[in-house]
């Protein structure tokens, strides 16, 4: 097996508060290797944007790391300087967020915002940075690339702009895309294009995308493994068929049953009874039990074993006949 | 028996520039055409669903059934009354009281300032009714509980308020309810409470609903009859099994194709082309010609009609 391109071990984040201190991020590991799609995927308040933060060393204070390790392409990067991570975010890590709006300069047009990022990162001549900015607009499948570099972002619809924000988070070619509710904001179609796109670029390039979203049918259709969180902790982790089709932690269950589905009729919906819970409140043992339906004494004191590739977070994990 | 009836309903918005600009650059006004010719029925007791991508229209039309919004052209009739132009206003009230709204945003659509119970009985209040105990008997019936009547929206969780927001809905005892995506901004275990809670109680209350939704696999699951709207025109109708195993229309075809399925690993689509054109100018005969693959010369010039096919109705040349 290759050197994953990113490697999370054991990563807690705490944001200290007057009630004391929370932990939206618990414990967490997983490893992205070059060319795969990682999903993670979590309801509002299950931790996946914060842990995504936490790798690109975007977390807002109060909020820090706890402990653990962040490893990128075999350096740690977890402990560097505010200066050496600006340098590495942009080269290194790419970013794509919800929003494409907030993510790119309403007063730059964006063949600048293109260019800019390249000169700060690369070696190159200004005229080849152009060229490059043009190449890649193509690649992202603006039409008339050469002539929109001097667009501004208002001049492009919803889904071109994200376009140009994954052009703007490839340009300088970095190892590692974390990709975070990007197709959220999108109608359905321009999805399905940004979806195939990211899906293109991965392969193209061997560029990892750590892909988060609530979305499961995105996950489905994009992801090669999948991590599913729960109130700040990995509930599962696994190639994506095996955890959506056989998921052993009654969460995961849960969630797969509480899916509309066309093959499931106008039953009722499969319902987890009550919320996530807030990180302020979040129960003893494991932190599922109270909407478990086969929790038991131990998962009220004992947090269960920790997940894990092929390992759900759970003391009764559901064991299901394989079916391929 | 149809309990509302929608005929070739319009709705055009003026979305030109001040009157200083247009004359300085010598510009026409502009209007924003966003629902057109719009023809369906909702019967009793059943759930009609609009689907469709931002901009289709679904919004105003349910704006437009509940009175929020008039008419530019054609006639909502509910319960036989057309609520725009008739002029008997005990009628209208009558009408009124019968029609409630879930919105989106259960944080936007709850006041702050204001403790549950008051939030729950205020459309009771605005038509002089008695008031005692049904905030309490409400938020059981919709999975809270009686005590959670002296506290604020702030205290509840985005499904939580949701429910508030429904027995809010429910306690004018309307006949009609319009849910405008309902559970778009909740997580899916949530959605799925509040899905099961809404056929729950159209079940005990014998409400219709409209529901507009962009999302198809709820529209699916709730929906009785469903119709599907491009740039404000109803393109195809047709009830869900029909319409999802054999959808009549491109668009329709596309919007099936596009949605994310759970089933579907690693599955290579053909994205769809292109995106919805601008609704101040649109396309010229079929709206939908510059991104549909059969496309002829004849879409290009003449719009085609709805016009029955089977059990349901499609607005294409090449439909069959």
């Amino acid at each position: 097996m290759t050197d994953p391109v990113l490697s999370i071990r054991d990563l807690s984040v705490e944001i200290p508060t007057r009630k004391g201190v929370v932990c939206p991020v618990d414990s967490v590991s997983y490893d992205i290797a070059p060319g795969e799609i990682l999903g993670v995927v979590g309801e509002s308040g299950a931790g996946k944007s914060m842990a995504g933060n936490a790798v690109i060393g975007l977390l807002n204070p109060p909020a820090r790391i706890a402990k653990g390790e962040i490893w990128l392409n075999g350096t740690r990067i977890d402990q560097l300087s505010g200066d050496a991570m600006r340098r590495l975010r942009g080269k290194e890590i790419g970013m794509v967020f919800q929003d494409p709006l907030t993510s790119l300069n309403p007063l730059l047009q964006i063949g600048d915002q293109l260019t800019e990022t390249m000169l700060t990162h690369l070696d190159i001549s200004r005229s080849e940075a152009e060229q490059r900015a043009i190449a890649a607009l193509q690649e992202v499948g603006i039409p008339g690339a050469a002539d929109r570099l001097n667009s501004y972002p208002h001049e492009f619809s919803g889904g071109m702009r994200q376009r140009v924000v994954i052009a703007l988070a490839l340009c300088a070619e970095p190892s590692l895309v974390i990709a975070d509710e990007p197709t959220t904001a999108l109608d359905v179609s321009v999805q399905a294009q940004i979806v195939a796109l990211l899906k293109k670029l991965c392969r193209e390039r061997g560029t990892a995308i750590m892909l988060i979203t609530h979305d499961m049918g995105v996950i489905a259709e994009a992801a090669d493994r999948v991590a599913v969180m729960y109130a700040g902790r990995l509930a599962e982790l696994g190639p994506v068929r095996e955890i959506l089709t056989s998921p052993s932690h009654p969460y995961t269950d849960g969630l797969m049953a509480s899916t509309p589905l066309a093959s499931r009729g106008k039953s009722r919906l499969h319902q987890i009874p009550g919320s996530m819970p807030r990180l302020n409140a979040i129960p003893d043992g494991c932190a599922f039990n109270p909407r478990c339906p086969y929790a038991a004494d131990k998962c009220r004191h004992d947090p269960g074993p920790q997940g894990a590739e092929g390992r759900a977070a759970c003391w009764f994990p559901i064991v299901r006949e394989r079916t391929a | 028996m149809d309990l509302v009836k929608v005929k070739n309903l319009s709705r055009s918005f003026d979305v030109s520039k001040p009157w200083l600009n247009r004359v300085i650059e010598r510009q026409p006004k502009l209007f924003l055409k966003a629902v057109s010719e719009v023809d369906f029925d909702i019967a009793e007791r059943s759930t009609y669903a609009l689907v469709g991508e931002s901009g289709s229209g679904k919004s105003t039309i349910g704006r437009m059934l509940v009175g929020l919004l008039t008419p530019s052209d054609g006639n909502v009739e509910i319960e036989g009354v057309d609520l725009a132009h008739e002029t008997d206003a005990a009628k209208v009230a009558a009408v009124r009281a019968d029609i409630q709204m879930i919105f989106q945003d259960p944080y936007a659509s709850l006041n702050p300032r204001w403790r549950v119970r008051d939030i729950i009985v205020e459309p009771v209040l605005a038509q002089g009714g008695d008031t005692a105990g049904l905030a309490e008997r409400l938020l059981e019936q919709v999975g809270l509980s009686a005590e959670d009547a002296g506290k604020f929206p702030h205290e509840f969780s985005g499904g939580q308020r949701q429910r508030i927001c429904i027995a809010r809905a429910l306690s004018s005892e309307p006949r009609l309810i319009v849910c405008d995506e309902p559970t778009s901004a909740l997580d899916v275990s949530v959605q799925a409470q509040v899905l099961n809670l809404m056929s729950d109680l159209k079940d005990s209350f014998g409400l219709t609903y409209l529901l507009i939704s962009h999302d198809l696999t709820v529209v699916q699951h709730m929906a009785d009859r469903i119709g599907v709207l491009y740039l404000g025109r109803l393109v195809e109708e047709a009830d869900p099994d029909t319409l999802f195993s054999d959808p009549k229309h491109p668009y329709t075809q596309m919007l099936l194709e596009a949605a994310p399925r759970l089933d579907a690993f690693g599955r290579e689509v053909t994205p769809p082309e292109g995106e919805i054109p601008n609704p101040i100018d649109p396309p010229t005969g079929c709206a939908f010609h510059p991104r549909c693959p059969l496309a002829v010369d004849r879409c290009r010039t003449e719009r085609p009609e709805l016009r029955e096919i089977g059990t349901s109705r499609a607005a294409c040349h090449l439909a069959e």
